[in-house]
Formats: structure tokens, sequence, C-alpha cells
């Protein structure tokens, strides 16, 4: 196969997380067959540094945490303190509101990133180790975002970041959601992003997560043995969330009967108490006590009273429903190829997803042996977190935690934190917005500030670009009158944004 | 339509209220007559307008209650908001009250410089908060239409030339709310969280990006067109504090906007969101989550005032929301997704001091599908009404570039002073 450096850098932008120094060479026309390797190989990372294995761990840290603050207030409040608290929980903390990219201040120093200017400052005091929610979601985001930096092309780890999103909570719900949000995509997403969307979507929807983005452990069955007892019923939150976003798709040909339905079928689906007498505290519980008895109608079947497995019956429906397939196809072409998908490669999708069942590896092959794929134009903005990442993985970056909160909450991609369970925006239109982009210019300077000494800019344009860089790119990069700025251009430069 | 009216003894600002709707319904054919050009003269006002998305669904049942409303306190069991004692609601008209986290608004309502339309809705009878979000911003018919927003085909409709074309729609936010994204120039402006690069950075960037990228340079030149004003208002060195669901971010988000609108120089209409209006489970009453995002609208609302200076008594700030939140408490002390809400309509160019409202009432057999608000005017047509009266755009021209296909709809009349 002949090199074309065009196309190696087109197929690491697209379908990849950005090339290395070097990796442009390492792979040289060998792109799709490096592609194909790491779906072939199932290939996905192993996210290092996090305190927790797995929720059957965090679950009892975090009501061991939340025990000991509630006494702690308590006998603040006996002692005659304001009751006002100490610093609030977590998630007040939090910067919610991508969209609108305003933060707060983090709960500890961002790290050079905020203030470049500012070196160590010994004086002070050493900061107090954040509370185990904020903690947790640190250590998580730093395993990820140095898990992003590994591999050589780097399509499983687009594929998680694209089903965390598909499937998005937002740590700003409270500290659970900030706790086990990294559980999640390690615990529902990874094991399944090769495997059949069934599974993962089962995961998904049973994983504490989720069942406390979406309310769903107060949801009980109005006419079940709890919900007559307490006059107490239905959130229907996580039931029309499953079908509008997570599978059939809003127009997947649903009604508000249906929802109520699924809400319905899945009451029951809570989690195990604190005081550990029903399985691990916090961890995924069927309690039939709150189930709604009797049959349900959904999208025209009907589903017998039979527990949980009706609703992981009513769920393994719901994936292998043609919408659904459409919904996925659709949503995968417009991520990874343009904002308009073309229509071919859609349906093209859609039945590769219908004859395998959902199956996901069968998916990744259908996306890369698209011609489309290829053919079209790199019209797709990198959305912040991709950006963040090729910038690291350009310049052979590790960043600190504060590195990477700081930027992705200052772009409006905080990870784990969209304004809402439909996940952060994928368009053009959204990321390149003039305030987007002016703060993607800050980001890309405070970086070259940090980066740039020993960089040779000729360099960085062949690590990079290689014999892909526009004329006016390499120019306006060897032009620069400082490395600093050579580095911030080659950041924001149109080949470096677009994919 | 509603009887029950009676059983209150402080009702007398309903009346014109109703007869304002009605109003408009029969200026129906009047304004289908008006011809297509039909541009106010360029006059005295140098009109500023603000539109405040509030994402989530906001619950207009705890917002403004129909305390009157002999239904209200059984469908609210747990989060109804008091009449009396401490943190009682405040009053309004006698029937609807206003959430005592509200004290700026409930003032300005007194000062006739705030209006509340009750039972409003968009057009979209769905209840997805992305789909119902796009309706209410994009202004066309149904969703997946998310081109552009009609705010910004406002401006595409302004006589080109004058300074609210000229100036372009200020999108607040590092992502600009759709309402506001289009064609016609946008600035932008959000909080900053970095220091920002420099002038001579961004010239080389601008002079790459006109040679080799054209969408990207648009883009980049709107938002350094607004740097200066950002720079004279000495807002260049301000640090976010707090996002937009909470009350701190949202007073900092509006004085930051005030000031861009306020200049001379600067953009005469924006766009802003506030989020976190979701209120599934333990909404509150007049305590608690609802309350402390309405404390923090609340805060917002006297920041544009106080910001506008002299141009607030030329300024209508609309306060809007996807859709409005079940009628009943659900089963977590919260409520679902619902239909009709309430919108704000607040400035010194609002004719205020009303509660505008073709009230349906709330028994079971009154509710959207016996179990929402129902809606009984159209939020288009409010918009529509404020467009024509602050802008002088005519009505064939809303219907057929800014609220596509909205003919039949009139607009609402007499909103703006």
């Amino acid at each position: 196969m002949s090199s074309d450096p065009g196309l190696t850098l087109r197929g690491l932008h697209r379908f990849g997380l950005g090339p290395r120094p070097g990796d442009l060479a390492r792979i040289g026309g060998n792109i799709r067959e490096v592609l194909r390797a790491e779906i072939a190989g199932k290939q996905v990372a192993s996210i290092a540094g996090v305190s927790f294995a797995s929720i059957r761990e965090a679950a009892p840290a975090l009501r061991d945490f939340s025990e000991t603050e509630r006494m702690q207030r308590e006998v603040r409040v006996a002692a005659g303190q304001s009751i006002q608290g100490p610093a609030p929980p977590a998630a007040a903390t939090s910067a919610p509101a991508a969209a609108q990219g305003t933060v707060p201040p983090p709960a500890a120093p961002s790290g050079a990133m905020a203030a470049p200017q500012t070196g160590p400052a010994p004086a002070r005091q050493p900061p107090p180790e954040p509370p185990l929610p904020q903690r947790t979601y640190r250590e998580e985001v730093l395993g990820r975002f140095h898990a992003m930096l590994e591999p050589l092309g780097g399509l499983p780890e687009r594929l998680v970041a694209f089903w965390s999103n598909h499937f998005a909570v937002s740590v700003n719900k409270g500290n659970q959601v900030r706790t086990f949000a990294g559980l999640l995509e390690r615990e529902a997403i990874r094991p399944h992003v090769h495997g059949r969307f069934a599974d993962m979507l089962l995961a998904v929807e049973t994983h504490p997560a989720m069942i406390f983005f979406l309310d769903q452990q107060q949801s009980l069955g109005p006419n079940s043995r709890a919900g007559a007892r307490r006059g107490r019923g239905l959130n229907e939150n996580l039931a029309r969330e499953i079908m509008e976003l997570h599978t059939l798709g809003v127009a997947g040909g649903y009604t508000q009967a249906d929802v109520t339905a699924l809400a319905h079928i899945i009451t029951g689906w809570t989690l195990a108490p604190p005081n550990g007498q029903e399985g691990i505290p916090g961890t995924f519980r069927f309690n039939a006590n709150m189930h709604e008895p009797g049959e349900h109608l959904l999208l025209g079947k009907r589903y017998g009273d039979s527990g949980f497995e009706r609703g992981k019956a009513a769920l393994a429906d719901l994936a292998r429903h043609p919408s659904t397939a459409q919904h996925i196809a659709r949503k995968l072409t417009r991520h990874f190829v343009a904002d308009e998908p073309p229509a071919s490669m859609v349906a093209r999708l859609a039945k590769v997803f219908r004859d395998t069942d959902g199956d996901l590896q069968a998916l990744s092959f259908a996306l890369l042996d698209s011609p489309e794929a290829w053919s079209a134009p790199a019209t797709k903005m990198r959305s912040p977190q991709e950006f963040l990442v090729a910038s690291a993985r350009a310049l052979g970056r590790k960043p600190e935690i504060g590195q990477i909160l700081g930027p992705l909450n200052a772009m409006g991609h905080p990870i784990w934190q969209p304004g809402g369970p439909n996940g952060f925006p994928d368009s053009v239109a959204a990321w390149a917005s003039p305030e987007g982009l002016k703060t993607r210019l800050d980001v890309s300077a405070a970086i070259a500030r940090q980066s740039a000494n020993g960089i040779d800019p000729k360099g960085l344009v062949e690590d990079i670009f290689g014999p892909a860089a526009s004329t006016e790119t390499r120019q306006a990069i060897l032009r620069a009158e400082t490395r600093y700025q050579a580095v911030a251009i080659a950041l924001m430069a149109p080949e470096f944004q677009r994919r | 339509m509603s009887g029950h009216h009676d059983h209150d003894d402080g009702c007398e600002a309903m009346t014109p209220s109703r007869r304002a709707v009605l109003g408009a319904a029969s200026a129906l054919f009047a304004w289908s007559f008006v011809p297509k050009m039909a541009y106010a003269a360029p006059g005295a006002r140098d009109p500023r307008f603000v539109v405040v998305i509030l994402r989530g669904a906001m619950d207009g049942l705890s917002a403004v209650p129909p305390l009157a409303d002999p239904d209200y306190l059984g469908l609210r069991e747990g989060i109804a908001i008091p009449k009396d004692g401490e943190n009682a609601a405040l009053p309004l008209d006698g029937f609807f009250y206003l959430h005592p986290a509200m004290p700026n608004l409930a003032r300005l309502y007194k000062a006739q410089q705030a209006t509340v339309l009750h039972a409003v809705a968009t057009g979209y009878r769905q209840r997805s908060h992305f789909d119902g979000q796009d309706v209410l911003e994009s202004g066309q018919m149904g969703p997946g239409q998310t081109r552009d927003g009609w705010l910004n085909r406002l401006l595409e409709v302004l006589p080109a030339g004058e300074a609210i074309s000229r100036k372009g729609a200020l999108g607040i936010g590092v992502v600009p709310p759709l309402v506001v994204r289009g064609q016609a120039p946008i600035v932008g402006w959000a909080p900053p969280v970095l220091p920002r690069a420099g002038d001579d950075l961004v010239m080389r960037l601008m002079d790459l990006y006109g040679q080799r990228d054209p969408v990207l340079a648009k883009a980049f030149a709107q938002g350094a067109s607004i740097e200066k004003i950002i720079k004279r208002e000495g807002m260049a060195g301000q640090r976010a504090r707090g996002g937009p669901d909470n009350a701190e971010g949202m007073r900092l988000i509006a004085e930051g906007a005030a000031k861009l609108v306020n200049a001379d120089d600067g953009p005469r209409v924006a766009a802003l969101a506030f989020e976190g209006w979701d209120t599934h489970a333990n909404e509150g009453g007049a305590t608690g989550r609802l309350a402390g995002l309405l404390r923090g609208l609340d805060g917002a609302l006297a920041a544009f005032e106080t910001g506008l200076k002299d141009r607030w008594k030329d300024t209508v700030v609309m306060v809007v929301t996807e859709f409005g939140r079940t009628a009943r408490v659900n089963g977590t002390v919260g409520t679902d997704h619902g239909t009709g809400t309430v919108a704000f309509m607040v400035g010194g160019a609002v004719r205020g001091g009303r509660v505008i409202a073709d009230w349906p009432g709330l028994k079971l057999e009154n509710l959207h599908e016996q179990r929402d608000l129902k809606p009984t005017m159209d939020l288009r047509a409010v918009t529509k009404g404020v467009l024509t009266d602050l802008f002088g755009v005519s009505g064939p021209v809303l219907a057929e570039k800014v609220f596509p296909g909205t003919a039949g709809l009139a607009p609402v009349k007499g909103l703006v002073v």
C-alpha cells in the first residue's frame, strides 16, 4: 500500500486521538490496519490510579463518608454552631453548566493552568485533602485522560467517550454521581464497547450512577406494597430518557403511555439501603415491594408480572428495536463523519446493527470500512475534550489534574458533567462559537506558555501535521515571533481543530 | 373558561388581562392586511431586548402559584407555597401570587415594570427537554430544525445599518444558546476562567483563518469585536464564580450581559440560559431547591435593572422555559415534565403590573391530558407581540421569517409601553 500522509492524518483525527511525535512515521501507510487491529483485538484501556476497583467498594465507602458528615453536622448543631456547616458537599462546588462555560473555583488549587505565572507556593499550607466524592472524581478523570495518551490510534477510547456521552450522567447531580461516574464508564461502558449494545444498555440502566442521576431509586409502583403504604409513587425520569435518548430516539415512535408503562415496568430498580441487610449498601438491588404489579403494555407488547426479569426483557426489546438501530447509526455517523451524516452510511450502519443484533464490534468495523468516512472533508470541530487530549499527545505532555479540569471547565466541556441527560452537543455550531473559540485560544496560549521551551516549531509541524500541513499554516507557525506563539498557532490551526 | 375568580376578593386585575388576550385574537384579521415592509419609523427608542432561557422546565405553578384556585393545595401536597406565615407567597393580583424567593420581581411588578404570563406554552406538546428547548429557541413549528434561532432571524429582518442589526446579538456562554445562533452576526461573552491570549496572537490567527477556514474566521472575528467593550467596562479581569445554576453565577452572568448590552457600541439584543430547573425530586416549596433557583433568577433580574441604568426604560427582559411540569406532585416530592407554565416580561419598557392569563383551572378535567396545566396562550404570540411593539416588525414578516408558519397566531398586543 502506498504511503499517503494525508490519509494517515485524516484517519488519526477522525477515528483516533491525534498523532504524538513519531506516530505518523510509525504508522506509515497502514492507518486502516492500525485502527482495525484495535477493534479486532477488542482493545480497551484499563484505568490506573483509582481508589475503587468497583461499585461494591465505592458505594459502602460513600455511605460511610455521608454518615460521618451527618454525624459531624449534628455535633456542630448540638454545640450551637452555625447550621450552615463548613464546605457544602462536593456537588455545590462543581462546575455545572458546561454550555455556559462559567465555573466556580475548583475545590482545590486548579494547578498551573489557571495561573501560569504563579510558581509553587511553598509558604502556603498544603490544601486539605478534598472530600471523598471530589477526590474520587479527580482520580477517575486523571486516569481516563492519561489512558488516552497511550494508544497509537485510539478508536476504542473515542468509542468509550462516545458511549459515555450517549449514556450521559452529570456529576453535578450530587455526591453519588460524582463518586460513581467514573465507575459507570469503567463498569458499564468499557466492558461492552466491543460487545453487544443490549448488554451495555442493561449495565448502564442498572448502574447506581444512572439510577441516582435520573431519580430511579425513589420511583415506587403506585399499587406496589410500598407505594400503597407510603402514598408515594412513580418517577418517570429514567424511563423517559431510556426511550428518548438511550434507545429509540425522540422520534422513535413511542407515546406518553409507553413512558408510563416502562416506568411501571422498572419500578423496584433501586439501591440497597445503608443498613447492609439487603446487600452491599448503595449497589443495585431489585426491590419487589416497590414493584408495580400487573401487566403492562409497552410499544404494543404485553409484559407480564415477572419482577426484575420483565424489566430486562423490556430493555432487550428496546435494544433490538429498528428505531434504536437507526438512532445509534445516525448518532455515530454524525459524531465521526459530519453534522449532516451521509444517508448511505447511516443506512448501512443501521442495517449492520439490526443484522447483528447490536454487535458493536461489527458496527465499528462497518464504521471503519465506510468509504464516506474516508472521503468526507474534515468539517467537524474537535470537541474541547478531544482537543485537549490531542494537544497533550502532540506536545508529549502528561497533564496534571488542574491542567485538565481548569481548561475543560473553561471550554464548557468538563468530563461527565453535561448540562443534562442528553450529554454534550456534537455539532460544529456548538463548539465553534465566538466565545468558545476565544476560550480555546486562551487554553492554547496557556499550554504553549508551559510547553514551548525546547520545542522546535519546524519539528512540531512535521510531528503533528507532516506533509499534510497547508502552506499557510506552515508559514504562520514558522513566522511566529516566539516559540510560544508558534505552539499556540499550531494548536489553533484549522488542521488541528478540524477532524 | 374559569369562573372561580369569584372565590377571591382581589381579582380585579384579572379582567384586563383576559381582555388583552381576546383582543389579540380579534386583531388577527387586521394584521394580515398590514403591508410587508411595515417597520415602525426609526424613532425615539433605542430598545434593548434580553431573552433568558430557563433550561429544564420551570414549574410555573410554584413560581406563580394560583393560590385562589380551589384545586391548587390538593395537587401540591408537600410543595405548596403558603399564603400566610413565614415565607408567605407575595401577592400579585389576588388570584396569583409570586414565589417568596422573588422580592425583586414583586417590586418591579408593583412598579408596573413586570408582567407575568400564565398558562403559556410553545406549540410543542411532547415532553422531551431537548426537543422542547429546540422548539422554544428555533422558533420553528416542530423539533429537528436547529440551524438557527428566532432571535438571530429577527436581526436578519431588521433594516440593515441600524445599530441593532449592525452590532449583532450577544450570546452568553462558551456555547451560546440556539436562539441566538444563525447567519446574522453574533458576539459572545462568558465570565472568563483563564487569562486571555494576547492581541498579536489573535491577529495572526485571524489572518490564518481568513486564508484557510472561513467559518472559524467569522466566529473569531465576531468574538474579537466585543473585546473593546469588555476592556472598557473593566470586565477583562473578572473571573467566573458559580455557574448558571446557582445564584452567584446567575447574578454575574446578568451583570456582564447588562454591561455589554448597555454600552452604546454594544449589542442591543442578548440571550442567555440558566440551568437546573428539572425538579423531579425534592423540589421544595417556599424554601428548598426550586426556591434557590428562583432567588438566583430574581437576583439576575435586579442585576439587569441596575446594570442597564438609563437604558432600563427601553428594555424588555423576557424569561421563558421549554414547558411546565405536572400539576400534581409526583412520587418523589417533585414534579415531572408537563406543558403549560409561566413566562415573565421585565423591564422599563414593559406595560407591567399585570398577570395575563386565560386561566384554565386545575380540576382534573381541565388539565392537559389530565396531568399538566393546560396552555391557553401561545408563547410565540406573546413573543411576536413584544417584537412588534419593540422593534416595529410587522406581523407578516414575523410569521414568515422569525416564527415561520405562525400566520394564524396573532401577536399579543399592548405588552410594551
